[in-house]
């Protein structure tokens, strides 16, 4: 198994002054708690007992992002690879080690996430891009770009629970992908809906990569990996196994 | 080529706590609007139900309270002493309660995106304020046909009332919010707060009633800080359209109360920030 340092970031050319993600000797333990309720705690405070269990997520995890790579985390289930995405995204902080982001990161929410169902696709666009960051101003402007990615202009005024689970899957798409940003980062979603709207999120996440954005994404569709990123980050038993192009970390993953 | 980043890193999910508020207002804003849309989706009657429901919960009160149980003890103007005291208590109840469960209403926002999550419990007490105007305007109406007179003191009393509740709410809210994502007690122990605010403050008796105890007694129920609140309403509208005695002054009776239950609200608050941001850090693994 091929494996770059650990500790070391990579040798990367351009140097520190573009650099996006930076995470240093980042560790993260779950405690599982086998209750929700006060009073086993405090039984179970009172009889010495413990009624939960520590485990580890993540080991010392040090990697740099430059502005405009597109980089997956590659790993298996429960390898802890979205739990580092919850971390660069804020969601979740680091037990000890630090990790830094420059620039306006974009969240890609799990599609239609924080969607309202009784709400119009209207409404739900300006909500979502309010969610996502964006300011009233920055939705307005992108509205009609927004309208015409998802395509469907004409159901704009009708409840979004009377969607069909494609329209849904578009505007959600759409949403996202026009939030202004410099890191994008995705867990699963970067091609939703039929083949035909699957090639324009593709063409646009081109786009994206050509203007320069960083693409930060979680994935298990391992075929289709290479077509959206350059390089690979491999967790494996809490750690980093692999970094490097991505052909050879889905060769390494293989591998395992 | 590189993306136009020129400023230091910064830490993912740092956040100023109530402050940053200020930097997602417009994200406070359609939170608040989505309430709104969502509140009465499907019904016919739609905001007047807003109106209906404080209007048949005072008929109800009235009748059973002051007419049955002739609590008001030939009090004049006993309905509008009871409606002050009860749209107060109905706004605290809201706030603090909806502000307790707003974390958990939010569970998979706040699982997959980073924002101040100090904005649900205080867009529930927004919205509480909300919709604490429609009981407000009812009685406003009732007391101008009574003869409403109030001084400017008493429209101060009425805003410092109002503050005090909102802010204590918030502080309750973070607080039994925060705790709630681990422990599910935190709901029922709200249950219980709820209860005792509500009886355990002026609405349909008078503060007269303490008299039969010891000083202490009373002393120990102004300390609750809904309760000089309660006083303050009942001196912005109550008092204010008394016809025969010069209405109370609430700045000798109680003003130490007053000062003491805003002290203590903003205490509240900044404990309940206090453990909301020691508890923040579990929120996306508890809930």
């Amino acid at each position: 198994m091929p494996r770059t340092s650990d500790r070391t970031p990579l040798d990367a050319t351009p140097g520190d002054a573009d650099l996006v993600i930076r995470a240093r000797n980042v560790s993260k333990s779950f405690v599982l708690h086998h209750t929700h309720t006060l009073k086993e705690t405090v039984v179970s405070f009172f009889r010495g007992k413990t009624l939960t269990t520590t485990f580890e997520a993540l080991a010392d995890v040090t990697f740099d992002v430059h502005g405009g790579e597109s980089v997956a985390i590659l790993g298996y289930n429960g390898s802890g690879k979205s739990t580092l995405l919850s971390m660069v995204a804020g969601v979740m902080q680091p037990d000890s080690g630090s990790i830094g982001v420059r620039g306006r990161v974009a969240p890609l929410l799990q599609v239609g996430g924080g969607f309202h169902p009784d709400l119009t696709g209207r409404e739900n666009v300006y909500l979502n891009g309010a969610i996502l960051g964006m300011s009233r101003a920055e939705i307005q402007e992108r509205y009609e770009s927004i309208v015409d990615f998802a395509e469907i202009r004409e159901f704009m005024d009708t409840e979004v629970k009377h969607y069909s689970s494609g329209m849904f899957v578009r505007l959600a798409f759409a949403i996202a992908i026009h939030i202004e940003h410099d890191v994008l980062l995705a867990d699963e979603v970067l091609a939703v809906g039929d083949e035909r709207f699957q090639q324009k999120c593709f063409a646009k996440i081109q786009e994206l990569k050509a203007a320069g954005k960083t693409i930060f994404m979680v994935s298990h569709a391992l075929d289709n990996i290479p077509k959206f990123c350059d390089r690979g980050i491999l967790i494996s038993n809490h750690r980093i196994a692999f970094d490097g192009p991505i052909d050879d970390a889905i060769a390494a993953m293989r591998a395992l | 080529m590189a993306s136009t980043v020129g400023a230091d890193f910064t830490t993912p999910g740092a956040s100023k706590g109530l402050f940053s508020i200020f930097d997602h207002r417009y994200l406070l804003r359609r939170i608040i609007r989505k309430d709104m849309l969502v509140r009465y989706r499907g019904s016919v009657l739609g905001w007047i139900w807003s109106y209906v429901k404080p209007a048949m919960q005072f008929v109800v009160y009235y009748l059973a309270v002051g007419i049955f149980l002739r609590a008001n003890g030939g009090m004049e103007a006993f309905p509008i002493y009871l409606f002050s005291g009860l749209v107060l208590i109905n706004f605290f109840n809201e706030a603090f309660a909806n502000a307790t469960a707003s974390l958990i209403g939010n569970a998979e926002l706040i699982k997959k995106i980073y924002m101040p999550r100090e904005i649900f419990p205080v867009a529930s007490t927004i919205i509480a304020i909300i919709n604490f105007l429609p009981q407000v305007i009812i009685l406003l109406i009732v007391c101008v046909f009574v003869g409403w007179h109030p001084s400017l003191l008493a429209l101060l009393a009425i805003l410092v009332a109002i503050v005090i509740v909102g802010v204590l709410a918030t502080g309750l809210g973070m607080l039994f919010g925060a705790i709630n994502v681990s422990f599910r007690d935190s709901q029922n122990f709200v249950e219980l707060i709820l209860m005792i605010a509500a009886w355990g403050s002026p609405i349909i008796y008078q503060t007269s009633a303490l008299d039969a105890f010891a000083p202490w007694v009373t002393v120990v129920y102004f300390l609750n800080p809904i309760t000089p609140a309660v006083e303050l309403m009942h001196y912005g509208f109550w008092s204010a359209v008394l016809h025969d005695s010069t209405p109370g002054d609430p700045l000798i009776g109680f003003t130490w109360y007053t000062l003491v239950a805003a002290v203590a609200a903003f205490v509240v608050l900044v404990i309940g920030q206090f453990v909301f941001r020691r508890l923040e850090g579990r929120f996306a693994q508890d809930l």
